[in-house]
């Protein structure tokens, strides 16, 4: 194609020039891929940091207090009689799922449920000779909740079955027992906000990589938690749920709640937060990313414009031996798309690059995360992104010059 | 003998600075391998109307047909194509592309009509340029070459696609004497010889002398010799 042969020889003729606009692309689709790499590497260590600590469904009784009934009704029998109690004081509520089993066995029959996990949760003191640390337990069936969030990856020691194996074991955070300075097989007493209170053994240590639920949290068997508070086999306060399709969280939680008329909060919902984080993140990066190769683009523009004021003479003699306005917007256009294309290629090699040894540098200590080095992810499809992203904007850029060009009138510039 | 460009009726005007008419009632038709000067003072016209008969201006009124084709009001697209094919071009500052050695330079209008593959246009090129004693130039660059050889780099490429027609607007102005020689006798010989009309404007009357017909304009329009 004589076309292209005609674009190359211009691109030849000042390698500088093509250089230093192959550079700006390149910079821009580096600075994406690098980006990208990052903030949706963040992203998905936040939102697996989240899931591994937050079902997909969770539902429990929020009701904590209840000052609806009053005895005064019963004292002063008049029907009008008007009593106003000023500050009355709770009554006595019991924090339990009602006809729990009955749930139970409702949901385990859902087809978009592939598991359902009852417990028990209560706050506690940790006692271990003097120190005393105040955190919770969960009374758990230990399969199903290990099912639920994958406890067998997070053991730092022991199995989550161990539970199942030991009377009386306990399985610990690891934040809670480096402070009271626990190992396997050691005693540690729990005491109840009712008083009551209970051994057990140290049978495994876990970590989730949260410094709030590692330095607080313990799981023990469903029944021994329900033996130390006193209360019968049937007694759970919470119901976590794994779904088919975790996207669909949000709708099932609301069905739920509309059924059994408990709270249940999706995991979207329950870290509302970092969901928002995650978009200010995706924000940033398409808005750094894109002035970055409107930038490039510019550059590109200028470039050809400057091209074509030199070639003004050249362009006049094509036309005038037979060349159309087609071939001069082709020769320029392919000009700017081969800078686009190959600034692009080496963009995604140079982020590539940068992400992968981003990738390599340690993460800073924390005691709230545990990150060892700085997540990164790489994804095919940032990088085609990335290539598509690189051969449209020189394409824009230069199709106005070229355009312009193949407008000369070369009667014009043939006069002289 | 068959006619090779007839023009008819041709008037243009241009309209900045101010209205003028630059070109009157130009009727006039030259044959097949005739080799015509056209000559006149500067400013009559003659650039005007070689731009015009090479169909790269556009906004006339009459009408100009080459190879017996009506060419007024074609698209910009046809046109190219026709100059292309049927037309060669010589200007005063020769006009080659500066980054392509000279065999690229007369090559490319071959490679854009496409009609041959990329050996067979190469082979033609040389043929043209041995035809001007350009072939030892082959592939040097073309901006390195002297003023004279230009010209006759240009005259290669004019001819590369065997057009029916060179136009040609004072080839001569740049060169001495000698090269001025050697480039009319080059005219001379391939409209004898290969039967290529040649429309060329110059300012040099003894060569004008000697062809076979002479236009000669004056104020915008053909003096009747
Ligand atoms: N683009 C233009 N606009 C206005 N006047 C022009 C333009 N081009 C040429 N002219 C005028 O038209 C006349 C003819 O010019 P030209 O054809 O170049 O003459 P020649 O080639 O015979 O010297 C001159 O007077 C010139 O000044
Ligand atoms: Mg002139």
């Amino acid at each position: 194609m004589v076309d292209t042969l005609i674009a190359k020889r211009h691109l030849m003729a000042n390698k500088k020039q093509t250089l230093v606009a192959m550079l700006g692309v390149t910079f821009g689709i580096a600075m994406f891929i690098l980006m990208i790499s990052f903030m949706i590497g963040v992203n998905q260590f936040m939102e697996n940091t989240m899931l591994s600590s937050t079902p997909d469904i969770h539902i429990y009784n929020d009701i904590k207090t209840d000052y609806s009934v009053s005895i005064a009704g019963d004292y002063f029998k008049d029907k009008n009689l008007l009593v106003s109690v000023r500050h009355p004081k709770p009554k006595q509520v019991n924090l339990n799922i009602k006809n729990a089993s009955g749930i139970l066995n409702n949901l385990r029959q859902d087809p978009t449920i592939t598991r359902v996990s009852p417990f028990l949760s209560t706050q506690v003191f940790y006692n271990y000779g003097p120190v005393q640390i105040n955190g919770y337990i969960n009374g758990v069936n230990i399969i199903d909740e290990s099912k639920i969030f994958d406890l067998r990856s997070k053991m730092t020691i022991g199995q989550p079955e161990d539970l199942l194996n030991t009377d009386k074991g306990i399985i610990m955070g690891r934040g809670l027992a480096n402070k009271l300075n626990l190992g396997i097989g050691d005693m540690v007493t729990l005491t109840t906000p009712a008083g009551t209170s209970m051994s057990f053994r140290v049978v495994g240590i876990f970590a989730i990589g949260i410094g709030t639920i590692d330095d607080t949290r313990s799981y023990i068997n469903l029944a021994n938690v329900q033996q130390l508070m006193g209360k019968d086999r049937s007694y759970i306060t919470d119901i976590n749920i794994k779904l088919v399709d975790n996207k669909l969280a949000p709708s099932k939680a609301g069905e739920l709640y509309k059924k059994y008329n408990y709270k249940s909060d999706d995991w979207q919902t329950a870290n509302s937060s970092v969901m928002a984080s995650n978009i200010v993140r995706d924000v940033l990066t398409y808005v750094v990313s894109i002035t970055l190769l409107t930038v490039a683009g510019f550059g590109i523009y200028n470039i050809m414009n400057m091209t074509i004021k030199n070639k003004m003479k050249d362009i006049a003699i094509l036309k005038a031996q037979g060349f159309s306005g087609h071939d001069i917007v082709r020769i320029f256009l392919s000009q700017s798309l081969f800078i686009g294309f190959f600034g692009a290629l080496m963009g995604e090699v140079l982020g590539f690059l940068l992400s992968y040894a981003l990738s390599r540098v340690p993460f800073p200590h924390n005691d709230f995360i545990s990150l060892k080095y700085f997540p990164v992810i790489f994804n095919p499809a940032h990088y085609l992104f990335g290539l598509v992203f690189g051969v449209v904007t020189p394409f824009i850029a230069g199709l106005m010059p070229s355009i312009r060009a193949s407008r000369i009138d070369p009667v014009v510039i043939l006069r002289g | 003998m068959s006619v090779a460009l007839k023009v008819e009726n041709v008037n243009k005007y241009f309209h900045e600075p101010e209205e003028f008419h630059v070109l009157s009632d130009i009727s006039f038709s030259v044959n097949k391998g005739e080799f015509v000067p056209v000559i006149g003072k500067s400013g009559c016209g003659k650039s005007t109307l070689l731009y015009l008969l090479s169909t790269l201006d556009t906004d006339y009124k009459g009408k100009i047909f080459i190879n017996d084709q009506l060419l007024t009001g074609e698209s910009q697209n046809n046109l190219a194509r026709f100059r292309n094919e049927n037309i060669g071009f010589v200007f005063q500052f020769h006009f080659l592309l500066p980054e392509f050695t000279v065999l690229e330079n007369v090559m490319l209008p071959a490679l854009k009509l496409g009609k041959l593959s990329r050996k067979e246009i190469e082979e033609q090129a040389i043929d043209k340029l041995r035809q001007l004693q350009m072939d030892a130039f082959a592939h040097k660059l073309s901006s390195r070459l002297s003023g004279g050889q230009q010209q006759r780099v240009a005259i290669a490429r004019a001819l590369i696609n065997d057009p029916t027609i060179i136009m040609a607007d004072e080839p001569t102005g740049n060169l001495d004497s000698i090269n001025t020689g050697i480039v009319f006798d080059i005219f001379k010989n391939l409209a004898h010889e290969k039967g290529i009309t040649i429309l060329t404007v110059t300012h040099d009357l003894d060569f004008a002398k000697s062809a076979d017909r002479v236009i000669e304009m004056a104020d915008g329009r053909i003096k009747d010799s």
